[in-house]
């Protein structure tokens, strides 16, 4: 237990942990010391001289080691000059003036001088209403500046650092906030400072600019209007816009999210989505999110929604439409197939999981990663914050790129490595993360089962293993299919079960998915299945939220074999195209719902903007068609639908959507007052989430299958293997119809060892072209000397449709070519 | 007298090492490594009262003895980045005595454990650096640096650095940034070096001048050191006199020296023998005192600077006479302050540049009176604010011009 100091602020005692700067001390008091460049999440700087306070300490008679007493009291020594809150830690009797004339003067000194550079543009900026630099103004500054108004120097207002974040030159204050980010909290390195003095200016250090995919975050923490989003500049003011709580739905992190809206001339007076800011949840994101989240929401104000429903691809009344789908249904009872995907809520698939079961039907998760039975067995435990995780624990990141699939659980096992945690990331090649990691494991691909089996066993790593404190594995789908990923995630539980790392909060399983609640669908009973072809033939397919034919020409042909297919999605796709009926869904900004993230934390999110034309949400569509064939579903209400769940479910048993809205106090504090402190970040008032307990933890028996040896496909001798993985900004449906992100998402290219592109003929940014299972394709060429000479590296949704490794024949391309 | 210091002015070729060696050269070093423990070189250090000579003017033993014993490896670094405006000395030194310079900083190293020494220069004494090199690789031919020295069980080597060219990488912990490939700006302080130094690590930083003194007193005793100058200031001190002076140069003299005896005796007086009006004992970053008979007759140590309200600093005497006004001299050092501001801390980075407008009109003679006031006022805005010295430097000339000499910004602003 750390120890417990006393010291005094403005007269008021405070008790706080050795070690905690004065800066923080103040703010548990509620007393603020106002402040630029100190971020309660970074180490402090020092340098924007806001915070200066006077600082006194008691005199300690050196002879007998005890404080100098004075009139009954002890006696305080003032440090002659104002000392800085947020550089000084608290010490046991340690006296704090904040409000004196002295410190009144220092403040006010210091905002005359951030003035005479600053262009006050206010009318003009984006921060302007959500400004630390004008709030703290308002309240400490001079109401006038001596400086004259012509000597201000110009700087440039419009310089992209990379062409998601803005800089304004003359509004930067130096505080080196978004520097300090990307160095101690991301790791990388890509923002600097050129030049010095009053010429002093943030740079981009890397090529392309601002090279990083937490970017976003800077425009959140900077105090002043200097770094604005390419999505939002001179987008609206922020005290137009409405905030609406939600949950991130584009990877299984489950980041708490807002949304901003308002009323929006150009779209035709209609409320739309301005932007999209974290929302504080310590235990999931603390205060960050990544620019996927935050950038690629455009997909719901496509032009390809679907707002009508068709029939045989003419538009139809939903009564049509819903009396074709369920005469079919009623007709075929048990030759009906669900195949839905983790995109949809848990409310979703637990009314399509029933329609299925009441109908005899089949239903089958639309996913390349298996491993979902395994996470609600020895998954983590109730609980569990990657934020304790340091000293004495481990987290092993096996067959997973987090940077790229999960981006927030990146930055949050880095950062528990940068506490002392041992991190062990294995791979068949290297990933961002490895840099962080005490132990680098470079596999042979086909060797993801041996590599974890040998963390059992005698060697250091293996002990260090066994024996830390606490212990969480991430297992993903680098490099692996549906098969690979099952046997790889069969053999990290065998692991965490073996070494009792099971059952408690800070220990266990977590699947890095390919979808944000594909952790839900399974809890809901669905399951991926090996052989999908087979499963379409002959059958009525309802595909909800998963496009299998835009994914791979192979799924277009199987079903052509299906007798009716009925498709429901928000966009138009080649599935749709393929459809005897579409029925069109409302996004999930437009609608209420619960997703289950990896850590296995059911989370709430809720409507933002209005429907788009006729949708419906999703488990309203399968509740409908449910009621029609004489099944109790819930057709209104995601909230009724999520207690009929809770009902029915095991591991939800006990929750409602009270306990998923509840909230308690966290630390840094954030929100609308307090922006100079913790940034734009949202408050949480709209709750935490509750974790699911495992069956470890309930005591139950954990059955887990037999780990078989072999987990994928290897490379032969005399051929390459085409092996699948995950980029971030690729060209799916939610992704690609952000233009901010085309240059990121860029060309399909795929990876060779330098060996391999010289036996090719192939050098980077040459072409190739590919062929495999009967497809071909062209691609960009990449090099990367951390793979096997015998595999291709394919980015998964780049229109490449390789789903598991596969054997594939690669020819260089002398001539460009584009396809 | 025979100098302490500038040596090579007494002996010639000072600067090889064999006639550096037969005039006694690295014989305190070779007798500390086989026949002294660590922190005997260091209490002798602290018996001769010698004190930093980069301006603070710190207890050099004292400081040496606050390194972390818990906490290894140990560094040593020499701030040979001597940038003050009216500083040449160690330039000098290094230039015309470098092994007595190496030798101290050798000797500073055994005393505190260290295994590596920097020797930080700034970027335009590249000339220096290759000199330095080469005396390096000469002493580690001779076996006077490497493993094993002496057959003892202690190793050394030193290394130099070069600067970008940056004032503000004479701060130490600025150094110690760019040293580590970083930007050159300063840390928060505490930690101090002595605790959290180089790469994280407890390090010693000291002036050049101040290493060149050890040997000699490692040699000779503390004693002999501190018959030497004045009880509080004790041995001698290379003064670096500039402006308007006939013979303007480095004088090695006794602490305690009066400015009259430095200016008068030394200098050879004043240039057309004007009348000395104001003088800078420690460079830009002085303030200016009024000179008058009292003035000309203080000894020049640190505690009798101070009755004149100025510190003695690195002892860069810069000698204003009644031809120069004082608000060209605050022009020209904010002018200075203002380019080497590193921008890290507001008051600093704004300031300056608030300042250099003012000084820009009112020395240009289109200020009025409130622009002095208001000068004065943003210096003092300033002080007690900044992250590190410099910014605190930068005002007080300006503070101490307008105060002491108000006649002369009345001037400048009616013309």
């Amino acid at each position: 237990m750390t120890k417990q100091l006393t010291l005094t602020i403005d007269g008021v005692q405070v008790t706080v942990p050795e070690g905690t700067l004065v800066v923080d001390a103040a703010k548990m008091a509620g007393i603020d010391i106002p402040v630029f460049c100190y971020h309660p999440k970074m180490e402090p700087a020092g340098n924007c001289r806001m915070c200066l306070v006077e600082v006194g300490r008691p005199v300690i008679d050196r002879a007998t080691g005890q404080a100098v007493m004075e009139n009954g009291q002890p006696k305080i020594q003032f440090m002659p000059k104002l000392e800085t809150a947020c550089t000084n830690t608290v010490s046991e009797g340690m006296v704090v003036l904040t409000q004196t004339e002295k410190v009144t003067e220092g403040r006010k000194g210091t905002l005359e001088f951030l003035l005479t550079s600053h262009p006050l543009d206010c009318p003009i900026c984006d921060k302007g209403g959500e400004c630390p630099l004008q709030n703290l103004t308002v309240e400490h500054g001079p109401g006038k500046s001596r400086f004259l108004y012509d000597e201000k120097q110009h700087l440039a207002k419009h310089v992209p650092l990379g062409e998601l974040i803005w800089l304004d030159r003359e509004r930067c204050i130096q505080c080196a906030r978004c520097i300090r980010f990307q160095d101690e909290i991301v790791g990388e390195a890509v923002l600097g400072f050129e030049a010095r003095g009053r010429m002093t200016q943030i740079i981009s250090l890397s090529e392309p600019g601002f090279d990083s995919v937490f970017s976003g975050n800077t425009s959140d923490i900077c105090p002043v209007g200097a770094l604005t989003t390419a999505d939002f500049r001179f987008g609206a003011r922020p005290w137009e816009l409405k905030a609406s709580a939600s949950i991130c739905s584009q990877c299984p992190v489950g980041c708490n999210t807002t949304f901003n809206t308002r009323r929006e001339a150009k779209a035709g007076g209609e409320i739309v989505i301005k932007r999209v800011m974290p929302r504080q949840n310590e235990e999931v994101n603390e205060i960050w999110m990544c620019d996927k989240g935050r950038f690629a929401y455009h997909y719901a104000e496509s032009a390809q929604r679907l707002v009508k429903p068709t029939v045989r691809q003419a538009k139809a009344s939903w009564t049509d439409a819903f009396d074709l789908v369920t005469q079919t249904f009623e007709a075929s009872k048990s030759d009906v197939v669900v195949l839905a995907s983790g995109r949809l809520s848990n409310e979703d698939l637990f009314n399509l999981k029933s329609l299925a079961d009441g109908l005899g039907g089949k239903s089958i998760l639309y996913t390349d990663m298996g491993g979902g039975n395994l996470t609600a067995q020895v998954g983590v435990g109730q609980g569990t914050d990657l934020g304790k995780l340091g000293k004495g624990d481990t987290i092993l990141v096996v067959a997973s790129d987090l940077y790229e699939e999960a981006p927030v659980w990146y930055l949050r096992v880095k950062q528990a490595a940068d506490r002392g945690a041992t991190l062990i990331v294995a791979n068949s090649r290297h990933t961002k993360l490895e840099r962080f990691a005490r132990y680098a494991i470079r596999y042979a691909n086909g060797d993801e089962v041996k590599t974890v089996a040998d963390l059992q066993g005698d060697s250091k790593i293996a002990q260090e293993f066994a024996n830390a404190q606490n212990a969480v594995v991430f297992f993903g789908s680098d490099g692996l299919g549906l098969n690979g990923s099952a046997n790889l995630a069969a053999a990290c539980a065998k692991l965490l079960q073996d070494t009792k790392h099971v059952g408690k909060a800070n220990n266990g399983l977590i699947g890095v998915w390919q979808r944000a609640n594909d952790q839900g669908a399974w809890e809901m009973g669905f399951r991926p299945e090996a052989d999908l072809a087979s499963a379409f033939k002959n059958k009525i397919v309802y595909i909800v939220g998963a496009d299998p034919a835009g994914d791979d020409p192979a799924l277009a042909l199987a079903l052509k074999g299906a007798r009716f297919i009925v498709v429901q999605d928000i966009l138009e796709t080649l599935t749709t195209h393929m459809a005897d009926v579409v029925l069109p869904a409302q996004a999930y900004t437009e609608r209420e719902g619960t997703y289950t993230s990896g850590e296995r934390r059911v989370q709430r999110f809720y409507a933002a903007v209005p429907v788009h034309g006729e949708a419906k949400a999703d488990f309203a569509i399968a509740g409908e068609i449910g009621r029609r064939l004489g099944l109790n579903t819930e057709n209104g209400s995601a909230m009724v639908t999520f207690d009929r769940l809770a009902a029915s479910v095991k591991d939800f048993a006990g929750l409602d959507t009270n306990k998923l809205a509840e909230v308690k106090p966290q630390w840094p504090i954030v929100g609308r007052g307090d922006l100079y402190y913790g940034g734009t970040t949202y408050e949480n008032k709209q709750g935490l989430g509750v974790q699911l307990s495992t069956a470890a933890e309930r005591g139950e028996a954990v059955s887990l299958p037999e780990v078989r040896a072999e987990s994928a496909l290897r490379p032969r001798e005399d051929q390459l293997l085409a092996v699948p993985v995950t980029k971030l900004y690729d060209r799916g449906q939610t992704v690609a119809s952000t233009e901010l992100l085309t240059q990121r998402i860029g060309e399909p290219t795929v990876s060779l060892h330098p060996e391999t592109a010289k036996r090719l003929g192939v050098a980077a940014g040459g072409r190739v072209s590919l062929a495999f299972n009967g497809l071909s394709a062209e691609a960009l060429v990449k090099i990367d000397d951390t793979i096997s000479a015998g595999v291709v590296l394919v980015p998964r949704s780049m229109g490449l449709a390789v789903r598991e490794p596969v054997s594939v024949q690669v020819l260089g391309l002398a001539e460009a070519k584009v396809s | 007298m025979a100098h302490v210091l500038l040596r090579h002015r007494d002996i010639p070729n000072l600067n090889q090492l064999d006639v550096y060696q037969k005039n006694g050269g690295f014989e305190a070093f070779q007798k500390a490594v086989t026949a002294m423990k660590p922190n005997e070189v260091t209490d002798v250090v602290k018996a001769s009262g010698l004190r930093g000579r980069g301006g603070a003017g710190f207890p050099t033993g004292m400081k040496w003895s606050f390194i972390d014993n818990k906490n290894w490896p140990h560094y040593v670094v020499a701030n040979a980045d001597e940038s003050e405006p009216g500083t040449f000395k160690d330039r000098e030194i290094m230039e015309s005595n470098p092994f007595q310079f190496l030798e101290g900083l050798a000797l500073a190293s055994y005393a505190v454990g260290a295994n590596a020494a920097y020797i930080y220069l700034r970027g335009e004494f590249w000339q220096v650096a290759a000199l330095l090199d080469e005396k390096i690789a000469d002493m580690e031919k001779a076996g006077l640096l490497g493993e094993k020295l002496f057959g003892s069980d202690y190793s050394l080597k030193i290394y130099t650095h070069l600067g970008a060219g940056a004032y503000i990488c004479g701060e130490e912990t600025a150094l110690l940034e760019s040293i580590e490939g970083k930007r050159g700006q300063p840390r928060i302080r505490p930690p101090f070096p002595p605790a959290y130094g180089l790469y994280g690590k407890p390090t010693i930083v000291n002036n050049v001048e101040t290493f060149t003194n050890v040997p000699l007193i490692l040699a000779y005793g503390a004693e002999w050191y501190k018959s030497m100058g004045t009880p509080d200031s004790a041995g001698v001190k290379i003064f670096s006199l500039s402006g308007r002076v006939k013979k303007p140069g480095n004088y090695e003299l006794p602490f305690g020296t009066t400015f009259r005896e430095l200016v008068y005796n030394y200098g050879g007086g004043i240039l057309d023998d004007r009348p000395v009006k104001a003088i800078m004992p420690a460079g830009a970053s002085s303030s200016l005192i009024v000179v008058d008979d009292k003035a000309l007759d203080t000894p020049m140590d640190y505690a009798s600077v101070r009755t004149l309200g100025a510190d003695l600093g690195s002892a860069s005497v810069i000698v204003i006479d009644d031809t120069v006004s004082i608000d060209w001299v605050i022009n020209k050092t904010i002018h200075f302050f203002k380019h080497e501001s590193c921008g890290k801390c507001t008051p600093c980075r704004e300031g300056n540049h608030w300042m250099l407008h003012l000084t820009e009109r009112i020395h240009s003679g289109e200020g009025s009176q409130n622009d002095v006031s208001l000068l004065l006022n943003v210096a003092k805005q300033m002080q007690g604010k900044c992250l590190c010295a410099l910014g605190e430097f930068a005002t007080m000339a300006v503070v101490t011009g307008i105060e002491r000499f108000p006649q002369d910004f009345q001037k400048a602003v009616k013309a």
